[in-house]
């Protein structure tokens, strides 16, 4: 934000002065050499206890995030279980040491900050986002919370009850049921991606408190959690507070152990999977199959690849169903990666009688991509990947989410500085190879939530594979 | 991409400040004016590689005439279409071989642009940016309308027939709340035989009246040299020919004279409510007010309703409640879902109990220090970005449409340090009255499931 003058911007003002008859619009501005993005010295510290700390400093504006991440998400749910990470995170903000939840929120509240727990499928973790004046105050807060939650009886009854009404008011949405109706097609029931990540109504019926403590004590423990700093703070000024805070957290005893998930089921063909959803003006479609681990070597290819197929507004899949058929408000694709493989997606919302013409295009593109790619197709891929860079190390909270990435798939140190190199190799050949070991047009789920009356002629006589209905009730289960 | 926001859902201003002895805030800019009119801010934010190009026309639903609704949000979509000097295509292409985004959103009252990308490319945001300012219409075809009017049809219908509540929610409560004929009666993504009736000499009449450079303000915010910057925005946009001016807009007094009560029905599993009263308009006397109205009782979980209704009795799903803010007329809403087995009688009793709490006396020093900690948080918070729709350059972009000064956010947090919690009181007292409301019920079409 400090002002700079430099002699050069008078030379070109000179410069512009002469040309006052306006710009020569035939040739627009080519952009420069792009800026290097100065990614940020990550400063990893260990607490007395043994906790890792990383401390990246921003100083722009008089705030802090501080994330307290454990490698254990929703993929570390026991069989039976399904839900339990999630629900044991969003009970410890629901009362923590001495407080119970209304003030511990009126706490934190009153602080100007901001403190929430979540579960994904590989971590889970407490985040803290408070102006630097009152981090002092808040880490005390965010401390009881990882680490002495309470786990009160009456409030989990009232956030079961919450999630027990959230699954029943999944039914109205087409994106819900899209969204859960392919994973469950996808992996299976067994398997942990098959059922939402917050559990089933039979789960969530059954938990205890117990359940909340099991899952805790393992989760929560120096020994398999880090500290992730970001903001306007220096190391010497908070590792004191963190030390405080943190540095007495006893590692819980034996080993962290994880769950493994089980080889998804293999699809043999092609089939489609139709919910009906009377009335709908709308469908929702889902395409895809089981893609690939965040450790996948063609991390950069699958990226660069899924940015021309649909993971950017000029990407086929866009351009042909929104642009050029205007089927729908927009229609993409992206690879989900986490520990373990998860799905690769090709979706759209499209208008109903336009279902059987949107799938039709959606299968010409995942055909089209297995094609080389030309080359300035390419290289805008490219740049849109390598270029785009810096936005996500704008804030606090951004950097903080590209650090937990780092920790938790264990990127090399020097994963940043390397992005752009990596992603700017990719060649058409490349791009080539993993479309064709990946994208398997005749052995994709074909996901479609909509009006069955309406749309299922349509669908047959596309002849995709064959048709299978499944219903909501199958889908969420008894309520 | 290209989306509609109808009406801003969250605070007016995403601001804030913190609540001690805070620094002013201060967002250094310079700015001027081109011969053509178009006005231009300048801030510098060298923390990352990045720019932000912002642009606001002063125009939104609001302008729009009968028979022709949703007409500012569909042009919106046009303007991502090519221009003059732009082909087909080229306009997202060129900025994503260059790492950007871009993205646009219509409300009633204006519509804005966004492009982020890295500061290298600038100069290429400028030039796209002014050659759909100036020539958008050289290049204009039935084609293309028509292909866009698709597209906004199909995002009527993913955000309003196809979301459940999203017909109650993104049409039903305006036409209730604003008499036909106001420019807040009717949706901003229009309404669906509108859409069809556009034409191609409406969108070159509306660019004529609304697009003119004097009818619309840059921003430019980022890594950038501001004498640089502004050497370029003379190159890019020096050529943009000046249009006519905009007139005030005039609109009919609007108020509620009585309980306008009504329910419809949905796909949906349980029923909603809706309470929504009519107050002052953005920046008015009692705005800010009605924004901390909104915080106590629906702010965080010992916000009075959230509290009674969804953790003392246990009967509601959830419950909003906020002002939304806008230029001509703002109102205030109160939405709630009760949980499977309780009504939405049930928690009409507990909502206008606890309203007549307020009436009846002030909400405690703590209750409205902590709504006003919160805000001061999220004027910082609101700084830590540059660009999209809550970044630095929109806000400077808002607060100069707003009140002719981009800085404004320390004036617009005094606006909420200066309120007691007696104005508080006053607030509902004089904006919240249970005779002189709108009461929205949607039911499930069918029976709930069990």
């Amino acid at each position: 934000m400090r002002m700079r003058l430099t002699v050069t911007a008078f030379l070109v003002a000179a410069a512009v002065s002469l040309s006052a008859q306006g710009p020569d619009r035939s040739k627009p501005p080519v952009p420069g050499p792009a800026p290097t993005l100065r990614v940020p010295t990550i400063q990893k510290q260990k607490l007395s206890n043994g906790l890792p700390v990383w401390i990246v400093e921003q100083h722009e504006v008089p705030v802090a995030q501080v994330n307290l991440v454990v490698l254990s998400g929703s993929g570390d749910d026991p069989v039976g279980k399904y839900g339990v990470a999630a629900l044991t995170s969003s009970m410890l903000t629901e009362g923590a040491g001495t407080r119970v939840g209304l003030d511990l929120a009126d706490a934190i509240d009153f602080l100007g900050a901001d403190l929430s727990a979540a579960s994904s499928s590989d971590l889970s973790a407490v985040r803290l986002h408070a102006p630097v004046a009152r981090l002092a105050d808040a880490l005390p807060l965010m401390a009881d919370v990882a680490q002495r939650p309470i786990f009160a009886a009456a409030d989990l009854d009232r956030l079961r009850q919450q999630r027990l009404t959230s699954v029943i008011q999944g039914r109205d949405d087409a994106n819900t049921i899209a969204a859960l109706a392919f994973a469950r097609t996808l992996f299976g029931t067994t398997h942990r991606f098959g059922t939402a990540t917050t559990g089933t109504a039979a789960t969530l019926r059954a938990f205890t408190v117990d359940d909340l403590r099991a899952f805790h004590a393992a989760a929560f423990r120096p020994d398999n959690a880090t500290l992730i700093v970001v903001g306007d703070v220096t190391a010497a000024a908070v590792l004191p507070l963190l030390e405080k805070s943190f540095g007495s957290w006893k590692a819980g005893s034996g080993p962290v152990t994880h769950v493994r998930q089980p080889a998804p089921p293999a699809r043999a063909r092609r089939e489609v999977y139709l919910v009906d959803k009377p009335g709908a003006p709308q469908t929702q479609i889902r395409i895809g199959f089981v893609g690939v681990p965040r450790s996948t070597p063609d991390y950069f290819p699958l990226e660069v690849m899924n940015t021309i197929l649909g993971g950017s507004f000029s990407s086929r899949l866009n351009l042909n169903l929104r642009e050029e058929h205007g089927y729908t408000y927009g229609a993409n694709s992206f690879f989900d990666m986490r520990v373990d493989a998860g799905p690769f997606t090709a979706f759209a919302g499209v208008q109903t009688d336009k279902t059987a013409e949107s799938l039709k295009e959606f299968f010409n593109e995942l055909t089209g991509i297995l094609q080389p790619v030309p080359a300035d197709e390419l290289a805008r891929g490219k740049n849109y990947v390598a270029l785009g860079l810096p936005s996500d190390f704008e804030t606090t909270g951004d950097i903080s989410r590209r650090l937990e990435e780092t920790l938790v798939y264990a990127l090399p140190d020097d994963y940043f500085s390397r992005y752009v190199p990596n992603v700017q190799a990719v060649s058409v050949a490349d791009v080539q190879r993993v479309t064709r070991a990946h994208i398997r047009t005749d052995r994709m789920a074909v996901v479609i939530v909509g009006d069955r009356k309406a749309i299922e002629p349509g669908v047959r006589a596309l002849n995709l594979g064959p048709v299978n209905i499944i219903t909501i009730d199958q889908i969420f289960g008894a309520n | 991409m290209k989306l509609v926001i109808a009406g801003c859902f969250a605070l007016l201003l995403p601001a804030s400040l913190m609540a001690q002895p805070a620094a002013p805030l201060q967002l250094p800019y310079t700015q001027f004016t081109l011969p053509n009119g178009l006005h231009v801010i300048l801030h510098e934010d060298h923390s990352t590689p990045i720019v932000s190009v912002n642009v606001w026309y002063h125009v939104g639903s609001a302008r729009e005439k009968a028979g022709r609704t949703g007409f500012a949000h569909l042009f919106e979509h046009l303007m991502f279409t090519g221009s003059g000097h732009v082909a087909e295509g080229e306009f997202d292409t060129r900025l994503e071989a260059a790492g950007g985004n871009n993205n646009g959103s219509t409300e009633n009252d204006r519509t804005n642009y966004v492009i982020d990308l890295p500061s290298n490319a600038l100069e290429l945001a400028l030039f796209l940016e002014s050659d759909r300012m100036g020539f958008l219409v050289d290049s204009m075809s039935q084609a293309r309308l028509d292909q866009q009017r698709d597209v906004v049809k199909n995002e009527r219908r993913q955000s309003l027939e196809n979301r459940p509540y999203g017909v109650a929610e993104g049409q039903v409560l305006t036409e209730l709340l604003y008499p036909e004929g106001h420019p807040y009666h009717w949706p901003v993504v229009g309404y669906m035989d509108d859409l069809t009736a556009a034409s191609y000499d409406d969108v070159v009449a509306f660019f004529k009246t609304y697009y003119a450079p004097g009818n619309a303000s840059l921003v430019l915010a980022g890594d950038l040299d501001s004498a640089q910057a502004k050497a370029l925005v003379e190159k890019w946009f020096g050529d943009v020919k000046a249009g006519a001016p905009v007139g005030p807009i005039t609109i009919p007094g609007v108020m509620l004279t009585a309980v306008k009560k009504q329910t419809i029905t949905d796909r949906v599993q349980l029923p909603r409510v809706y309470f929504a009263w009519l107050t002052p308009h953005a920046l008015a006397p009692g705005d800010a007010a009605m924004d901390l109205v909104g915080y106590v009782l629906a702010g965080g979980k010992n916000s009075r309703l959230y509290k009674r209704l969804v953790y003392d009795l246990q009967i509601a799903q959830n419950v909003v409640a906020y002002q939304n803010s806008q230029a001509l007329s703002s109102y205030f809403l109160i939405r709630a879902t009760p949980q499977p087995g309780h009504t939405t009688d049930e928690l009409q009793a507990v909502i206008d109990e606890e309203i007549d709490k307020l009436r009846n006396e002030p909400p405690t020093d703590r209750e409205v220090q902590r709504a006003l900690n919160q805000i001061e948080s999220s004027f910082y918070n609101s700084l830590e970005r540059v660009g999209g729709f809550s970044g630095k350059a929109d806000q400077l972009n808002h607060y100069y449409t707003d009140t002719g000064n981009p800085d404004w956010f320390n004036e617009d947090l005094s606006r909420y340090r200066s309120l007691s919690p007696t104005d508080i009181r006053a607030a509902v007292q004089a904006f919240l009255p249970r005779d002189r409301r709108v009461e929205l019920t949607v039911m499930p079409e069918s029976t709930p499931q069990p």
